[in-house]
């Protein structure tokens, strides 16, 4: 049970330097927080002595403080779920990434569990009829699959099935006349949305899931436990799930979670491609809009989500493997 | 703790593995056993394996490309030198076809070569390196150590990836391609060098690593020795996929734009095809597809090349030296106890 305890109270911790940093981050930007700023409001014709009560009120933070008050102060914000004010959008950024991180934990989720399941059946399968055509094909397309980044998937994707074809929308998460609510029509115009950056997101990801399942699972085979249930007699699909996916899948699971953390990176680009409303969207529109608190509020609540999701990840993994859960290793 | 600093102590007094034995080889055996063992070999095992030798024919070709491109054999790309949206393959002055603007797309990928191969190399040892010196130390010290490695990982490891190279990329403005490379992987070391952790942690159980920590041999040489080797297929794997996911990553944010550039690289190429039409119409499909190719083409070289890399590494199939696929030669009978 400590090692619980002490993970569980990292997590604070961990956030807590997450906000140190983007707090840091902000100050590197080119000229820092609030030159860009300044210039804009400015042109944007408010009054030059009320620029600062405008910066304080976008960005959580008062420009002419002491640099320790105003990191006190982004704390303060933080903790208090008030990320400051959109630039751009002219909305608080917490209301922008309450309605955009839904979309990007859907695609990320959707996409790596459709992933890590096809991927695992096929490893699988490949392993089971090891050295024979099937194994050799999807091998080989596999080592493809792995060649080809997501967004190029994106790209052809959008080229045939949306521009040429139009089989699918080209962007959004949903068609602009259909109201959001518990509708027929919206699910089906969500889901109608989503499957190509969803696709897109699954396909490149198999390949290296297949193949990391079919090594697991020869190994596996080759051990003798799985010869000595073989010789007591046991049913060869008890061996199959019992003895031989369970272990192969074992090593995999800690690195499906390390994985959607990557992949919550990897939205982005995919996100930009697609129009599609997430958080990475967002961070991108911030970017080019010059609107930091948006692009660093955005930064910050994807961080805090992986965080989120890889102490999921080690608290799982203490329950699936009994000797992780004895935590930290004698020192030598 | 108590086996710590017995280990030391005992360290101090005695090295009874003085390697007598090596003292009998002269200088010559040792150099020839030295290139058989790592080159020799190695090479052959490469070269027998299908995939080994696709994957070094792909990257010798772009070593080529590079080649090329650092002693100016092929023109470099500027706009107006051949006719508008020319397709490939149909003039030879220019066999990939050009863009909208009249730029040897041919050109245009080899110029951008040897700053991609940088760029790659870079991030790929520096990823690596980082994440090996991590996570062997971490798994096998354990302890306090590993505790403290573990936390700073940790919060590497909770930033992701392409965000903070974005908010990274404005704010260092990284062009240099060996810059660029450690901006690209900057915390791809902290998730690798956990999973090399948990490698590690298994290995220390060994009963050999047992018998050299109570042989008092010093712990850099335990990991070097002892835990290094049964890592490094591992190692070389994941090398090519740091590599790789460099590749992607820096194409990627070239391709939405948020990379700074002067020249044109493949990522930038692929962003112009894209928002100047090469989505419409299939007259621009060449002009999108080039770039795409030399991307795929790069990352398949390196993963093939990955693919043999176990085998190197692998004693069991060094001793044999035999060409085929292990695996594929077994019977379904053998594969069981195939092992030993």
């Amino acid at each position: 049970m400590n090692y619980y305890l002490r993970r569980t109270a990292r997590i604070p911790l961990t956030v807590l330097a997450v906000i140190t940093l983007t707090f840091g981050l902000i100050r590197l930007l080119p000229g820092g927080p609030f030159t860009q700023l300044r210039i804009q409001l400015i042109r944007q014709g408010v009054p030059v002595e009320q620029v600062n009560a405008r910066i304080e009120a976008l960005q959580n933070i008062r420009p002419d403080a002491p640099l320790w008050q105003q990191y006190l102060d982004y704390l303060a914000g933080v903790v208090t779920l008030d990320l400051g004010e959109s630039i751009s959008l002219g909305q608080p950024v917490m209301d922008v990434i309450a309605r955009a991180l839904p979309w990007t934990v859907f695609l990320v989720v959707t996409s790596t569990v459709l992933m890590f399941v096809i991927g695992v059946l096929i490893g699988a399968v490949q392993a089971y009829w090891e050295g024979s055509r099937f194994d050799k094909t999807f091998s080989g397309a596999s080592i493809f699959l792995m060649a080809v980044p997501s967004f190029i998937f994106a790209v052809v994707f959008l080229f045939f099935l949306a521009y040429q074809w139009s089989l699918f929308p080209t962007g959004f998460a949903s068609a602009r006349g259909v109201e959001s609510g518990f509708t027929f029509e919206y699910f089906a115009s969500v889901v109608h949305h989503a499957t190509l950056p969803i696709l897109a997101f699954t396909i490149g990801g198999i390949g290296s899931t297949a193949l990391n399942m079919r090594g697991n699972s020869i190994q596996v085979l080759g051990e003798e436990y799985v010869e000595v249930a073989r010789l007591r007699g046991l049913s060869d699909g008890r061996i199959a799930t019992r003895y031989v996916a369970q272990n192969a899948i074992l090593p995999m699971y800690t690195g499906l979670l390390l994985l959607i953390g990557f992949r919550l990176g990897g939205t982005v680009v995919l996100e930009e491609i697609f129009s599609y409303p997430g958080l990475g969207y967002y961070l991108i529109s911030a970017l080019e809009a010059n609107d930091y608190p948006l692009m660093m509020g955005c930064f910050l609540v994807i961080t805090v989500t992986l965080v989120v999701a890889v102490y999921i990840a080690d608290l799982t993994y203490g329950f699936i493997d009994p000797r992780i859960s004895a935590g930290d290793a004698d020192g030598y | 703790m108590a086996t710590e600093t017995d280990s030391q102590s005992s360290s101090e007094e005695i090295d009874w593995r003085s390697e007598s034995s090596s003292a009998e080889m002269t200088r010559r055996d040792r150099a020839e056993e030295f290139y058989r063992r790592w080159v020799y070999e190695p090479v052959v095992i490469a070269w027998s394996d299908v995939r080994t030798r696709l994957g070094i024919l792909i990257l010798g070709g772009y070593l080529l490309m590079a080649a090329v491109d650092v002693f100016g054999l092929w023109r470099n790309p500027s706009t107006n030198q051949a006719p508008q949206l020319l397709p490939p393959f149909e003039n030879w002055s220019f066999p990939l076809g050009t863009t909208n603007s009249g730029v040897d797309l041919l050109a245009l990928i080899i110029d951008s070569t040897p700053f991609i191969l940088l760029m790659v190399l870079a991030g790929g040892v520096w990823a690596t390196s980082l994440a090996v010196v991590v996570g062997t130390v971490s798994g096998y010290k354990g302890g306090r150590v590993d505790t403290a490695i573990t936390s700073v990982s940790d919060f590497f490891m909770a930033i992701p990836g392409l965000p903070l190279v974005i908010v990274l990329a404005i704010a260092l403005s990284p062009e240099n391609p060996i810059l660029l490379g450690v901006v690209l992987t900057i915390n791809y070391w902290a998730g690798l060098g956990r999973s090399i952790r948990s490698q590690v942690l298994s290995i220390r159980e060994a009963s050999y690593v047992e018998a050299s920590r109570t042989m008092g041999t010093s712990t850099p040489r335990i990991i070097v020795k002892d835990v290094l080797p049964n890592i490094m297929p591992y190692v070389m794997v994941n090398f090519v996929l740091a590599a790789r996911y460099t590749i992607f990553a820096s194409v990627g944010l070239y391709f939405i734009g948020v990379l700074p550039y002067t020249g044109q690289n493949w990522g930038v190429t692929l962003n112009n095809a894209y928002y100047q039409g090469g989505l419409f119409t299939t007259e621009a499909l060449h002009w999108l597809l080039v770039p795409m190719i030399a991307i795929v083409g790069l990352a398949f070289g390196l993963i093939l090349l990955s693919q043999g890399m176990d085998r190197i590494f692998n004693p069991r199939v060094r001793t044999r030296l035999s060409g085929e696929s292990e695996s594929v030669e077994e019977d379904e009978n053998t594969t069981t106890t195939g092992m030993f």
